[in-house]
């Protein structure tokens, strides 16, 4: 990966839709801080709730980390969605834009993906998913 | 966070003062389907402009609510989507199809008026 971290981490519990609104304005804020404008910060802040709403809709419970990483001079944000849900059964199907199996628009996923320029998610079935993306300062 | 929904003519105005969880989302797509009927309104503007984040969820709430007033024999507009929201609600793949929005309020009552 290459890039280092700034600062510390923060850590949001993700438990119910309260949380989800926390989780965002926090990492908007730890985006500010480190400069990226103002439409960056309405997607990085779009992402986190996209991401931390999965975990309270499928997941129950959960985890948003935020970082401030630095590649070489770059500035990033990383946001890591954890949980110990129960998993995503066929993951390319849950990144096709539309697919849901909760009766939400199901672009979550895809939209989280196209928000952010890195995006990589790993689910065991049974055993919870964890997403990591991140944005770099243009 | 409870949304003010204010009366004004033949009209309902609702205007977002801060984050709304999905509760509160529920809560004012709710509220604003009841109003219509209780007071007769011909329009309902929704002010979104306090919003800093429109997410699938949002989008979603705000969509039914229009196409629940439509059936119910109302128009809604939706106003005050920042340029940086509307930026991430197109990159999410979100569009508000067939809802009716507008730059402001004074847009809004504007575009209402000419429904008339």
């Amino acid at each position: 990966m290459g890039s280092a971290l700034i600062g510390d981490e923060i850590r949001v519990s993700i438990d119910c839709d309260a949380a989800i609104v926390t989780a965002r304005q926090k990492g908007r804020a730890l985006a500010s801080q480190c400069g990226f404008p103002s439409t960056d910060l309405a997607v990085i802040a779009t992402a986190i709730s996209e991401l931390a709403r999965n975990i309270v809709r499928y997941a129950v419970h959960g985890e948003i980390i935020l970082r401030l990483l630095d590649d070489n001079g770059k500035r990033g944000v990383e946001v890591v969605a954890v949980d110990e849900g129960p998993g995503i059964p066929d993951l390319a199907l849950a990144m096709q834009d539309g697919y849901s199996t909760s009766g939400g628009l199901g672009l979550g996923l895809p939209g989280t993906r196209r928000l952010m320029d890195e995006f990589e998610i790993v689910s065991d079935f049974g055993k919870g998913t964890t997403v990591t993306v991140r944005r770099w300062k243009r | 966070m409870q949304v003010p929904i204010l009366k004004q003519g033949a009209y309902l105005i609702a205007t977002v003062q801060s984050a709304l969880t999905d509760e509160d989302l529920k809560q004012l797509r709710d509220a604003l389907v009841g109003q219509v009927s209780k007071v007769r309104a011909r329009g309902v503007i929704v002010d979104v402009t306090a919003l800093d984040v429109i997410d699938s969820f949002a989008t979603r709430t705000l969509r039914d609510v229009a196409h629940m007033i439509r059936l119910r024999g109302a128009e809604t507009v939706i106003v005050g989507i920042q340029p940086e929201v509307a930026f991430s609600m197109v990159k999410l793949g979100l569009t508000l199809a067939g809802v009716s929005t507008s730059l402001d309020l004074e847009e809004g009552l504007a575009y209402l008026n000419r429904k008339g």
